[in-house]
């Protein structure tokens, strides 16, 4: 079953291929002017009308590899899941290894493997989500392939991209990714723990992400001694709480 | 390599155009790419020529046409060129500058017999 995107049997999207016909050697030339990203677009408002259906808070968590998202997860689902019900898609190229650690807090995980695929696109989360009873959903999170380029691109119907930095990646990563810190609302700088044995300029990581995207928030914490988290929780909280008082 | 992604995305729009103007032949497709896109042209290239295989772009021609990055300024209007490291107004410093062009992923047209 799949009435938006048509992915079986037949696809059925609309062109608008106005007739304008021009003679160029023996073809002829059709105008098209579609967007490549339309599909995907398409797709991403229709999850996000089912989600808001649901008064969901939809979150797509992306990062470099190994910045800590699914270890703020873990962290995260432990200490709230008794407070707020959470589901987790994760998008990794293999394994089911993120999707595992996060069944082990008990919350509901479902693993996607975008094989060669560099990031989550609308599809995928579309069908992604069919795991969950969404109905008993606060907080849909969806850990995007770690990869600091491709996910800027795609709209899954999230309600805000959450980077992720590691303060072990250096502070001028949003200067040199500057896509994917324009298209995040939050910014959490992770491992702050390691700080002490680190040359990592914290001010100048605030300063350069936010000459890239004036409006990002930006919340330092550690999911390893804890620091900080409570921040990012109050974040979690004010958001679901604004959720629930839209209209679907 | 998200130009795997765009690639296809490229291909579905020409065979769902093909199939219903009943061409079976696509000799060309012409695609703008902005400079601010994220799209590297040449890996376009590369994925179409590889995905096309077995479709009715085998053996098409790929024009690519790059759009160039403009940004204008929110608070003094100025309008100026722009790239992926222009992050501040050249003539006032505010910042960020809009994007007025440059961000284009776009099937212009296609050439069918």
């Amino acid at each position: 079953m799949c009435l938006d995107c048509g992915c079986a049997p037949k696809d059925h999207h609309h062109h608008h291929d106005h007739d304008h016909r021009h003679e160029h050697g023996k073809g002829k030339t059709l105008t098209i002017e579609e967007d490549l990203l339309g599909k995907n677009n398409r797709l991403a408002a229709a999850n996000r009308a089912r989600f808001a259906a649901h008064r969901l808070l939809v979150l797509n968590l992306v990062s470099s590899p190994g910045s800590g998202k699914t270890s703020i997860l873990e962290r995260t689902l432990s200490d709230l899941k008794n407070a707020l019900r959470f589901a987790v898609l994760e998008g990794d190229q293999q394994t089911a290894n993120d999707a595992e650690r996060i069944a082990a807090t008990g919350v509901p995980a479902h693993q996607i493997n975008t094989g060669a695929g560099c990031h989550l696109d609308a599809h995928m989360v579309g069908h992604g989500v069919d795991h969950f009873d969404l109905a008993a959903c606060d907080i849909l999170m969806i850990e995007n392939v770690g990869n600091l380029v491709c996910p800027a691109g795609f709209d899954l119907g999230e309600d805000h991209k959450v980077a992720v930095l590691s303060i072990t990646e250096g502070e001028d990563k949003p200067l040199k990714y500057p896509q994917m810190f324009q298209a995040a609302d939050l910014l959490l700088i992770n491992k702050l723990d390691l700080l002490p044995h680190l040359r990592f300029d914290l001010e100048k990581c605030r300063e350069f992400a936010r000459r890239v995207n004036p409006r990002l928030e930006i919340i330092e914490l550690s999911c390893e001694n804890g620091e900080g988290m409570e921040r990012w929780y109050a974040w979690l909280r004010e958001q679901v709480g604004k959720k629930k008082n839209q209209k679907p | 390599m998200h130009e795997v992604a765009i690639t296809r995305s490229i291909i579905d729009i020409c065979e769902e155009t093909a199939r219903r103007r009943g061409a079976t032949t696509v000799r060309g497709v012409t695609v703008e790419i902005g400079e601010l896109s994220g799209v590297v042209p040449e890996a376009g290239e590369f994925c179409f020529e590889a995905c096309g295989k077995g479709t009715v772009l085998e053996g098409a021609a790929l024009v690519i046409q790059r759009i160039p990055g403009r940004g204008r300024c929110n608070a003094c209007g100025e309008e100026f060129p722009m790239d992926n490291q222009t992050f501040t107004c050249p003539a006032c410093g505010d910042f960020p500058p809009r994007r007025v062009s440059g961000e284009e992923l776009r099937v212009k047209e296609m050439e069918i017999d």
